[in-house]
């Protein structure tokens, strides 16, 4: 980490504490929100990494590169990499950042509880790296880490166990922190119906985050204690049961994609309406189908496993309770188009990133709905169908939102404006090589391929290919965005941003009415009024 | 002001560590809740684990179920294990007794248990052994072989929908947990 706190320090001359023992100290939220960020940057790259080996394998039929033991293990390492290390990260960089701003707060409630959660979580990733240089090698039994097979794994199980605890108590006490500051720490005037939906999504990802990951937890100590205390809870010998770990784990894993995907609705919500010129259509419903939908998030998650045995009752509950869920999306999908909808809209970088955002999501939405029947599940269920839906609904969406937050709130930040030429640049080519890199693996999942395996029969290989070339022009068109907001930092030969930065964004949240670059303190008194424009 | 701020932010925390510490430990109920539900419903295939005691009942000579047993040792556990009928019709209501033949491979004397698992499941609980060698562990002898009796019945109140139901045993070597 030191490398890039290095890098980061040069743009925060305005702290009290000087050189770099003021990142490891600091109890400040845009502090801690930076150190988020680069977090999640970093590991989005390393995340990206072993996907363009996984990718790289996949190019051709046939074993060309790389051992399938260590196949297995980038598998399994780009997916906890990517969702515990960059996207929820990020979405925890951005609520350090921004909800004491939305909501009028000088802080975040419990700062020095702030610094440790973001230490411990770079403590749990020091650890899940480190399993890559082990013998024996990194986790290779999948992210989701299922029983008998994960036990087989060597010395790299009781590190990722304690990763995973690690993590997990690090977004807890995080979760903490955001519902503590929510509750208690907005200006006067902002009511719980007057906040900004970003802070709304935001309060129930963190509610669901204090309910899962202790859960989760829980699960992989008892793999833990199975490996190495002669448990037998999911070990059938002594009468235990292997499926039993895939419903507790199930009932973390569910509502954890909604952990994923909320902020991202938040960001959406956020940004639509500031380019559309118009208050967000349906404020209420979007706040009530949030919440809809983290309470289902609850009640679906064997829909993962339709294909361990369950009876026909079993199935059919489980189908039906997961269309549900596709209402409420539904609602939201409604609102951000009827926001749009006869809006003077402009398409600066964040609200393209946003359209596309609103398409693509919707792509991934469709193949959800799909997979949600028990009966063509049979079918999808481990192909590349499957990959293809999730990563719709993971990079355009989630990844997508990132970004787009990045370039709104980044001049913000910084006081100066991003390049907006680089930034369209970097958003038509991702645009574009997402769907090279994702759509085909739909047909390759319709055909029959299976997922997490280096080999594959030569009919795949055409639009394996091509999905290998989508990757490759994805992952570099990301460090476009590096060098964006690097320059953007500098600051050299960059328009200076507005303290509105957007046209009449402060209408549309408190963030806007401050100075840019924000100031190191803000709103140490709470302040009066509140911006109206968005509900 | 600051100071009530701080005392409302430290409640708070605490209340929400104390639902953290309640979902720890409902992962862990889930345990036994699993358990009471697959009892409850007869879901999983889960066969009772004890003898149950020989009954009489009405044989229903119009109804043949086939009955298939197929074996299998986990993680290679070094034994051969098969079984002497791979699958037989029955009628519901009569016993019938199928034998497997078990054998230590190695020169180590070896505690196994085998567990069985009934598919479809929900007809589980129609399936009744009044004799098995899974409701014990098995103690074998260097090199060692065994031939073991499987008494059964299927309770006549089995659906009609069901024609075929498949008895899987499933060897596992627990030499290493059991000996200490």
């Amino acid at each position: 980490m030191s490398a890039e706190t290095a890098e980061h320090d040069d743009h925060h001359d305005h702290g009290p504490a000087k050189g770099l023992l003021r990142w490891i100290i600091t109890t400040n939220h845009k502090d801690i929100g930076t150190l988020y960020l680069v977090f999640a940057l970093v590991m989005f790259f390393v995340g990206g990494l072993m996907a363009l080996i996984i990718r790289t394998e996949l190019f051709e039929p046939g074993m060309q590169f790389i051992e399938p033991q260590f196949f297995n293990s980038m598998t399994t390492m780009h997916a906890l990499v990517m969702i515990f290390g960059a996207v929820m990260p990020g979405f925890v960089g951005f609520a350090n950042w921004m909800i004491p701003m939305m909501i009028g707060a000088p802080d975040m409630a419990l700062p020095r509880m702030n610094n440790m959660s973001f230490w411990m979580l770079v403590a749990g990733f020091v650890l899940l790296i480190s399993t890559l240089f082990m013998e024996g090698g990194a986790p290779a039994a999948g992210w989701t880490m299922y029983p008998p097979l994960v036990l087989q794994t060597g010395n790299a199980l009781p590190f990722a166990i304690f990763s995973i605890h690690l993590m997990g108590i690090s977004s807890i006490m995080g979760s903490i922190n955001i519902i503590s500051t929510i509750f208690n720490m907005r200006a006067p005037a902002m009511t719980l119906m007057k906040m900004p939906l970003f802070v709304w999504t935001w309060l129930i990802t963190a509610f669901l985050l204090i309910a899962i990951m202790p859960v989760f937890a829980g699960a992989v100590t008892m793999l833990l204690t199975d490996r190495f205390f002669d448990t037998s809870f999911f070990d059938a010998a002594g009468g235990g049961d292997p499926v039993l770990y895939q419903h507790i784990f199930w009932f973390f894993g569910h509502p954890e994609v909604y952990v994923l995907i909320l902020p991202t609705f938040g960001i959406a919500s956020t940004i639509i309406p500031v380019f559309a010129r118009k208050p967000l259509f349906g404020y209420a419903s979007m706040v009530y189908a949030t919440a809809a939908i983290a309470f289902l998030s609850f009640i679906v998650w064997a829909h993962h496993m339709f294909l361990v045995g369950m009876p026909l009752a079993g199935e059919l509950y489980f189908m039906y309770a997961t269309m549900v869920i596709a209402v409420p999306t539904a609602v939201k999908i409604f609102n951000w188009t009827a926001t749009m909808w006869k809006g003077a809209m402009t398409f600066e970088t964040p609200m393209l990133f946003s359209i596309a955002f609103v398409v693509l999501f919707t792509i991934g939405g469709f193949t959800g709905l799909m997979m949600s029947l028990a009966p063509v599940d049979f079918q999808y269920h481990d192909t590349y169908f499957i990959v293809a839906h999730f990563h719709y609904t993971l990079v355009p969406a989630a990844i997508f939102m990132l970004m787009a937050g990045g370039y709104f709130w980044l001049p913000k930040w910084t006081g100066n404006m991003y390049d907006e030429r680089l930034g369209k640049l970097h958003f038509w080519l991702s645009a574009i090589s997402v769907n090279i890199l994702f759509f085909p693996q739909h047909f390759l999942g319709l055909a029959g391929m299976p997922r997490r395996i280096p080999d594959y029969a030569v009919q795949f290989t055409d639009w394996n290919m091509i999905s290998s070339i989508g990757a490759f022009i994805y992952g570099f068109s990301q460090l476009l965005f590096v060098y964006i907001v690097y320059k953007t930092i500098k600051g050299t030969d960059c328009e200076k941003a507005t303290d509105e930065v957007w046209e009449d964004a402060s209408k549309h949240g408190l963030e806007w009415t401050i100075a840019s670059p924000a100031p190191y303190h803000t709103f140490l008194t709470p302040p009066e009024k509140i911006p109206t424009e968005h509900y | 002001m600051r100071e009530a701020v701080d005392k409302k932010n430290m409640q708070l925390a605490r209340k929400l560590v104390l639902i953290v510490i309640a979902m720890f430990g409902f992962g862990y109920a889930l345990v036994p809740i699993y358990d009471v539900f697959c009892d409850i419903t007869g879901l999983n295939g889960k066969t009772a684990a004890e003898a149950v005691s020989e009954v009489n009942y009405e044989i229903d000579l119009n109804r043949d179920i086939t009955i298939e047993f197929v074996t299998s040792l986990n993680e290679s556990a070094p034994m051969v294990f098969r079984t002497e009928t791979r699958k037989i019709k029955v009628h519901p209501g009569q016993y019938y007794t199928v034998n497997f033949y078990a054998e230590n491979t190695t020169d180590k004397a070896m505690v196994a248990r085998a567990i069985p698992s009934i598919t479809p499941g929900p007809a589980a609980e129609y399936f009744k052994k009044t004799e098995c060698f899974c409701f014990t562990e098995q103690t074998f002898e260097p090199r060692q072989s065994k031939t073991m009796p499987v008494r059964f019945v299927v309770n006549p109140e089995l659906p009609t929908k069901y024609k075929t139901i498949t008895l899987a045993y499933t060897f596992f070597d627990n030499t290493k947990i059991s000996v200490k």
